[in-house]
């Protein structure tokens, strides 16, 4: 167990370095600093300022090799940053970037956890109901819907959701975001219930299927065969077989939950982590945004070994070593 | 009355026009089981012996009204001890499930669930049916592990399915299925999935338990060594229906349907050193090509213009039956 989980610590930490490296070929490969300051303070900006952004950021070390000093790179510089946590401050506003992912990471939490917590087991309780009624209209219906809500895009729920709740019957406001709590429920309403039904088909689908596979399985039929009753067989037999699958599926999200939804954030205005990301995007904020890639990165690591680990629970037949 | 028919009780169970049908891809329904009638007497093995796809096993899912969707039972009378269990709502088959009519089935290595401990699948069993504590259902696995022949079943009663092997897993089924004392047991393809030796060990274990406990077995095998060992009397199905019933003497020695006749023909422990093997010509149709007559008729030697129709049952002798159209013309001229 515990040579496993050093085997596998070690692989994900060549992956995170392997992520790392990605990120700055793609980002010093495409981006001239002078390009990028000049978007940080404008277009027109005088040659000494823009030096002057360069030498703050520390973009105008050499990029690979530094024949004075080989540890004065900006490839070293940007391994040594990542790895030790020091993300430095924004490209776009100077802002320094850690104190940027505190406050981003409460309201990301915010909208997710309960996102997650309410969409499994409403997508689990479905699906079952869907999968106990297999091969009756009640289940073409359910897999019917399932497949129209997964193809609807989830730009079409966002506006769709603000203009009917938010415009037309008044209920949520459109968007914004206030951390008080007697006030932030009237905030997430309305992103949760477009976070879950984007969700549900897709998640509903692919767990009647696990569930429907389950339910031929010849345990099954012993099962009843004992004199085990639908219900007792779906929750004591069925169910506990399929978290295996669907362990894989559901575990690897949890880490996600801190990095918070993308879209979501940014059309409601939630200034959370999700949305973060995509004003870096925007601003071409790249101190920013190798923070959440290499955040991302790091969590899906992590997701992977837990994933691994609920499976040792799940599953008697599974041993880590 | 025979020898036969007089060795055996009352009946405990009667199946009378058991109909069990599929929809095809094209939306009709096939009857893969096709109007089965069937015997057991209280303590009698009855061997229920075709080949694979003949609808012996869908036969005993009928019986125990196990069919799953979109199969469907269309008709029948099956009468368990003196009563029907036609229109029984669920809570009392659920009571008869396990309960009057335990089953075993051909794969222990998938029927038992693979994320549960064995002991505890048997105390689901025992709890099911009576209600008694867990350390006095804990007790009674045990003994029945011990019964079985299950070595240390102190410990296998904590063993996950995927530690035991083939046949401590069929053990344990069979543990499970006596776990409430039934009349019946159906036992489908119990030692089809075993190497020989175990096979030799379970089919054993049946006869002895069966006896012991004085439990008529439904035994649904394709394996003509098994029906030999075990069973009093025989059924031979072919193609949804059943075809001859006898004594496992009268059907084994003197087998009068033509498909029988070719099934005990193409054994190698009955045919002479360096003979040919005599086989059946051509294969079993799938069912929506079966023929609304006898549906043998066209890999039968003996068939003539009267096989166009379905035949009906011909006593051959005291409880030896046998639906054939040639053997009523024999008989009968």
């Amino acid at each position: 167990m515990s040579a496993w989980l050093l085997r596998r610590l070690a692989w994900g930490a060549v992956t995170v370095l392997g992520v790392l490296g990605f990120l700055f070929v793609l980002f010093f490969a495409t981006a001239q600093p002078e390009d990028v300051a000049r978007r940080a303070i404008g277009e027109k900006a005088p040659p000494e300022a823009i030096a002057q952004w360069i030498a703050n950021h520390g973009y105008d070390r050499p990029r690979l090799w530094n024949p004075e000093d080989p540890l004065d790179t900006m490839l070293f510089e940007h391994y040594r940053r990542m790895l030790t946590f020091d993300f430095g401050r924004s490209d776009a506003d100077d802002v320094p970037i850690s104190q940027r992912l505190r406050g981003g990471a409460g309201p990301s939490l915010a909208l997710t956890v309960p996102l997650f917590l309410l969409g499994l087991p409403l997508a689990l309780a479905v699906a079952l109901l869907v999968a106990f009624f297999r091969e009756t209209y009640i289940d073409r219906v359910g897999v019917v819907l399932a497949v129209v809500a997964m193809s609807i895009s989830i730009l079409i729920y966002i506006l769709g959701g603000q203009y009917l709740i938010g415009v037309l019957l008044r209920w949520f406001p459109i968007s914004g975001f206030a951390a008080d709590p007697s006030v932030i429920a009237r905030f997430l309403a309305l992103p949760l219930l477009v976070g879950l039904l984007n969700g549900i088909g897709s998640d509903v689908r692919l767990y009647r299927t696990i569930f429907v596979e389950e339910t031929s399985r010849d345990y099954v039929r012993t099962a009843f065969a004992k004199g085990a009753g639908d219900g007792r067989v779906m929750a004591r037999h069925v169910l506990p077989n399929a978290m295996i699958p669907i362990l894989t599926h559901e575990v690897v999200r949890i880490p996600f939950l801190f990095t918070g939804a993308l879209l979501l954030e940014s059309f409601f205005g939630i200034p959370g982590l999700g949305s973060i990301t995509v004003d870096a995007i925007h601003a071409n904020d790249f101190a920013t945004l190798r923070v959440m890639v290499y955040l991302g990165a790091l969590l899906f690591v992590a997701g992977q070994i837990l994933t691994d680990l609920a499976y040792t629970l799940a599953d008697p037949r599974v041993r880590l070593g | 009355m025979s020898a036969a028919a007089s060795s055996t009780g009352p009946d405990l169970l009667v199946v009378e026009g058991l109909v069990t049908s599929f929809p095809t891809s094209r939306g009709r329904r096939v009857a893969i089981v096709d109007h089965v009638d069937l015997r057991v007497a209280c303590g009698e093995v009855l061997a229920l012996v075709g080949e694979s796809g003949c609808g012996k096993s869908l036969t005993a899912l009928s019986i125990a009204q196990l069919v799953a969707r979109p199969g469907r039972v269309d008709a029948g009378r099956v009468v368990l001890a003196g009563r029907s269990l036609a229109g029984l709502g669920p809570r009392e088959w659920r009571r008869i499930r396990g309960g009057e009519i335990g089953m075993i089935f051909q794969e222990p290595m998938t029927s038992l669930n693979p994320v549960q401990r064995v002991g505890a699948q048997v105390i689901e069993a025992i709890r099911l049916h009576e209600r008694v504590r867990p350390r006095e259902a804990q007790r009674r696995a045990l003994g029945l592990f011990e019964r079985v022949g299950i070595p240390d079943p102190e410990a296998r009663l904590g063993a996950y399915p995927h530690e035991l092997s083939g046949g401590m897993k069929q053990r344990a089924m069979i543990a499970m299925a006596l776990s409430a004392r039934p009349k019946l047991l159906i036992a489908d393809e119990p030692t089809t999935a075993l190497d020989v030796t175990i096979q030799a060990q379970i089919l054993d274990l049946l006869r002895e338990l069966g006896q012991e406990l004085g439990m008529a077995v439904l035994l649904i095998t394709h394996d003509l060594g098994v029906v030999n060992e075990l069973a009093d009397r025989v059924a031979v199905m072919y193609a949804g229906r059943v075809v001859e019933q006898g004594s496992r003497e009268d059907v084994l020695a003197t087998a009068r349907h033509p498909y029988t006749v070719g099934l005990l023909g193409s054994l190698p422990a009955r045919t002479p050193r360096g003979a040919r093997l005599v086989e059946i010509p051509g294969a079993v149709p799938p069912p929506e090509d079966w023929p609304s007559g006898c549906r043998f008729a066209g890999r039968c030697a003996r068939a003539y213009a009267a096989c166009a129709e379905a035949p009906d049952w011909t006593p051959v002798t005291e409880g030896h039956t046998v639906r054939c159209h040639a053997v009523a013309r024999e008989i009968g001229a």
